[in-house]
């Protein structure tokens, strides 16, 4: 084993972080799924909500984003 | 980005194409100096005003094909804006729509091998979205007054629940230009990052095909996540924008 631990832990960070994604994709899934079980009951105002899905999806996405840009952060600029 | 088997293990270096590097020779970053991501904006300034201009020269009734593409963006971003922010948020559908193509267009012509990606950088990002800000910000209080800051009171909560909410909302505005540009910079970034991961894999001869078809695929993914997250920067810039205009809840 060689390696000093400041490096270790930066590692273990960046993969902890990116457990983040994951929750993110959850959310994600959510709202398209939620969209499309409403959508299927009413398709005739589907048409009308697909700007709010995408603002729903984007504010889900983000957070994600977020947790990815930590995990980059602790493997290449710290 | 690979080098292969270096050192005993794989090397990928996948945000290396980030790199900021002077164009035309030297190796100094001034004020001034003509950089990659400065022609990669020009050229995204090129291709609009290409399609804008030049695209709708000839003014047909029945349009040409890079007219009619000029019209389906047109219309596209003015449905946008009448939907979403109403139909006396039209006076800023120059802005809006300035926004959405050079967005749309940075993010495209960073899907061309070799080339970069303008708005993978947070410092490009971060001024469209304080850009913005600003804007929405000094309108709210031009078209308001003080009765702009009636967004933060939420008249329609219980009175007790009204304090709390007010601080909540008054952090919301202030992330809005943070979440703003990150989301724009970090999707770009993540999606090209990604695709220079799987392409280091291409080192490894027993992955190597594998690792094509998934950067083909993260490819096709990136194409559609370029037009999608211009598409939302534009689409919030609307849903702000109506804040400002009636910011009553």
């Amino acid at each position: 084993m060689e390696g000093d631990i400041a490096q270790m832990g930066q590692f273990i960070g960046a993969g902890l972080a990116a457990i983040g994604s994951g929750a993110a994709a959850i959310g994600v899934g959510h709202v398209a799924g939620n969209f499309l079980a409403g959508a299927l009951r009413n398709p005739s105002a589907a048409a009308g909500q697909t700007a709010t899905l995408f603002i729903g999806i984007a504010f889900a996405e983000a957070l994600g984003i977020f947790a990815f840009l930590v995990s980059l952060l602790l493997m290449f600029a710290v | 980005m690979a080098d292969g088997h270096e050192g005993g293990g794989l090397v990928i270096k996948p945000m290396d194409q980030f790199t900021i590097s002077p164009m035309f020779g030297g190796d100094s970053v001034g004020m001034f100096t003509i950089t990659n991501a400065t022609f990669w904006m020009f050229m995204a300034v090129v291709a609009i005003i290409l399609m804008m201009v030049v695209g709708t020269r000839g003014r047909a009734v029945i349009p040409s094909r890079a007219q009619s593409i000029a019209e389906v963006f047109y219309g596209f971003v003015y449905n946008m804006v009448v939907d979403v922010a109403g139909r006396d948020a039209v006076k800023f559908f120059p802005y809006i729509m300035t926004l959405f193509l050079f967005i749309f267009f940075a993010n495209f012509l960073g899907l061309i091998p070799l080339s970069f990606t303008t708005t993978s950088h947070i410092a490009v990002t971060a001024v469209l979205a304080m850009g913005v800000f600003i804007t929405v910000t000094v309108v709210g209080f031009v078209k308001n007054g003080a009765g702009f800051l009636s967004l933060f009171w939420v008249s329609s909560a219980p009175l007790v629940l009204r304090p709390v909410l007010a601080v909540i909302e008054v952090i919301s505005y202030f992330v809005r230009p943070v979440s703003h540009s990150i989301r724009l910079a970090g999707n770009m970034m993540a999606g090209h990052a990604v695709i220079k991961v799987f392409a280091g894999f291409a080192a490894v001869t027993a992955v190597a095909p594998l690792s094509i078809v998934a950067v083909t695929a993260i490819y096709g993914l990136e194409v559609l996540v370029s037009a999608i997250q211009a598409y939302v920067f534009t689409i919030l810039t609307c849903v702000y924008l109506k804040d400002a205009l009636h910011p009553h809840h």
